[in-house]
């Protein structure tokens, strides 16, 4: 956390990554850390704009792949994110997110295109759109609970041996079907929208532990069990009716 | 017969069943049905069904017109509205964008009315620039069309670039969060005072033939004309505009059609006001991000309570992430009930926004928890067609 003690949160490329209101990502770790007393600010980074290297929390989200690719190229050419990464800054990539950080991804056009190398992994274009409430057991002892989440991508992930996965799925596709997400170091990847942190309070707040340093307090908010609930219900509901049908 | 019958057993407001028949008895419905016609066509993201509507009274000036009022904007919804006026010289149809290449290479079009483009339903409609791309080529390729087209909006200027003829209209909405990049050369587009253009190819904000300045509309001929709407909002006067600049394609006097564009009230029981249990509630229609976006906007400076409604249909799109696009924060300090099937969804979003306010999933209840007097209820797609239906039955 810097000297000044407000915790800065980058959110990259909006303009070209927020197609699935990832922005609400930003939202949570802000109000969440404000709510507990600490200040937080979402500095937002424009495509076309420098990338600053010394954010806290960096949130990155999803995209088309024309975007996807558009944005890598950004982010090599103005590698703020890389130097971040490498100084111990905490990261969450969402969906284009975890294709974009790994070595390389193949578009469904059939293009192979380099990513960051942040994650040990690779990513291509799957055989069909995976759509649909996920639900997924998280993985390593990270937090308690189900990760409970939206999933609509055409990728599959993956991952190499420095990376583990953040969950097994138990309803939907994640990477592969077996599999959701990707942890290393401090970067979470995942391919759930919904956003992912207002569905998931504690990987929220496990975001927040790695920047500042501090398990943070615990927050009272009935709301986000009864969203938790209801989600989990509808998730399951999927997979009898799939099962069924 | 069947549209009864739809109506009947409760399948929808009717306008879908009899479509569905003809089209499979006769593949070439469609092409047979506007054969002789002239046809003009309206598409985009946000505002078709009004715009359609306007257009429709507009043309009226000129001969009898079919159109598809109650925005059944699939094929079968078209064969339906044009089965049923088979006499009309002019057809004026609201078309899906997705179905829009489709329907534009069967009915060759002599106008076609493009509003404005920007992410909607992805789970089910797929990304927009897919959307931009597929109705570029079917756009360039049309012979003999006027194309009328939002040049405030990128994608929409994209995709009526290489048209044969375009009307450019200066609408002063667009919603910018999807053209970050230049749809045809990926570079970074550059916005500056109400102005646009990519910072790499010569993709940029053509010069207007028409536009809206403070609620007058500014003719191709510099004619100037207050638009006085009934129908609220800056977005209905873009919509008004696009309509007379669509109605002048065909030949029609731009003053006739703005006054006939202005008789315009209800749209499919959009804007209309139900009195019930000491409220009077007005309803509003929003279904993606850039319509609520502007229903919020229009709405800022008012102290009514506002009950916002959503749920996560198949016709909604299921997945809800959007309401994280959407500026909730606008509604701080005013009497907020969140209702609908994801009033849950919704109330995370809202309390994470710091919006105080109170859960009422059932929205009629969510009316009559209100205080007494003036009610906005906002509502997404099948959440306010429920209302609708029930707030009828319940007068």
């Amino acid at each position: 956390m810097r000297s000044d003690s407000t915790v800065q949160i980058a959110l990259v490329l909006p303009d070209l990554l927020g197609t699935y209101g990832d922005f609400g990502n930003a939202v949570v770790l802000q109000k969440r850390l404000a709510w507990r007393g600490i200040p937080a600010e979402i500095v937002p980074i424009n495509f076309g704009q420098a990338v600053p290297e010394s954010c806290d929390i960096y949130v990155v989200g999803g995209g088309e792949d024309t975007a996807q690719t558009l944005a890598v190229k950004h982010l090599q050419d103005n590698p703020g994110l890389q130097h971040a990464v490498r100084r111990g800054a905490t990261v969450l990539g969402v969906c284009a997110g975890i294709q974009l950080f790994g070595d390389h991804f193949t578009r469904a056009d059939g293009v192979t295109r380099p990513g960051l190398g942040l994650i040990d992994s690779t990513s291509h274009a799957g055989p069909n759109r995976a759509i649909g409430e996920v639900l997924a057991k998280p993985l390593g002892g990270l937090f308690d609970g189900v990760l409970t989440g939206f999933e609509n991508h055409q990728g599959r992930t993956t991952l190499g041996p420095a990376a583990r996965p953040l969950a097994q799925v138990t309803v939907g596709t994640g990477n592969d079907g077996k599999v959701e997400g990707a942890v290393q170091g401090k970067i979470v990847c995942t391919y759930l929208h919904g956003p992912v942190l207002p569905r998931n309070p504690q990987l929220a707040d496990l975001l927040i532990e790695w920047a500042t340093g501090t398990k943070p307090a615990p927050l009272d908010l009935p709301i986000l069990d009864q969203l938790r609930a209801e989600r989990v219900k509808a998730a399951q509901r999927t997979t009898d009716a799939s099962s069924r049908g | 017969m069947s549209s009864k019958l739809s109506q009947a057993m409760g399948l929808g407001a009717g306008g879908m069943i009899g479509g569905r028949v003809a089209l499979k008895l006769d593949p070439q419905a469609l092409r047979r049905l506007c054969a002789g016609r002239r046809v003009a066509l309206v598409t985009g993201t946000n505002g078709k069904t009004t715009t359609t509507l306007m257009l429709a009274r507009a043309v009226d000036e000129l001969g009898l017109v079919a159109s598809n009022h109650g925005g059944a904007n699939m094929p079968d919804g078209l064969v339906t509205a044009l089965s049923q006026d088979p006499d009309a010289d002019f057809a004026v149809l609201e078309v899906d964008e997705g179905y829009f290449p489709a329907v534009a290479q069967v009915v060759e079009p002599e106008v076609v009315l493009l509003l404005n483009l920007s992410r909607d339903q992805l789970d089910r409609v797929g990304e927009v620039h897919t959307i931009e791309r597929s109705l570029r080529k079917v756009l360039t390729d049309l012979p003999n069309c006027t194309v009328v087209a939002n040049c405030d909006d990128v994608l929409v200027t994209s995709a009526a670039w290489d048209a044969k003829r375009v009307a450019w209209v200066a609408t002063g909405t667009g919603w910018h969060h999807d053209s970050a990049s230049c749809p045809r050369c990926g570079s970074p587009i550059r916005h500056d005072q109400g102005s646009w253009h990519c910072t790499s190819c010569d993709l940029g904000r053509p010069k207007p033939h028409w536009g809206v300045d403070r609620g007058d509309l500014v003719s191709s001929q510099g004619e100037r004309i207050e638009l006085g709407l009934r129908l609220p909002g800056k977005f209905n006067q873009a919509n008004a505009v696009m309509a007379t600049a669509g109605a002048a394609a065909f030949g029609a006097p731009v003053a006739e059609s703005v006054r006939r564009v202005r008789s315009v009230t209800d749209v499919a029981g959009r804007y209309r006001t139900v009195s019930r249990t000491g409220h009077t509630a007005r309803l509003l229609l929003s279904k993606n991000p850039a319509g609520w976006t502007e229903t919020l906007t229009m709405l800022q400076g008012g102290d009514h309570a506002v009950v916002v409604a959503v749920n996560a249909k198949e016709a909604d799109g299921r997945d809800l992430s959007w309401l994280w696009d959407v500026p909730f924060e606008q509604l701080r300090g005013r009497t907020v009930i969140a209702a609908g099937e994801r009033a849950t969804d919704l109330s995370v979003r809202l309390t994470y926004a710091e919006v105080r306010h109170t859960v009422v999933p059932d929205t009629l209840k969510a009316i009559d928890a209100a205080p007494q007097g003036a009610v906005e209820v906002i509502a997404n797609y099948t959440a306010f067609r429920d209302l609708n239906a029930k707030a009828a039955n319940a007068q």
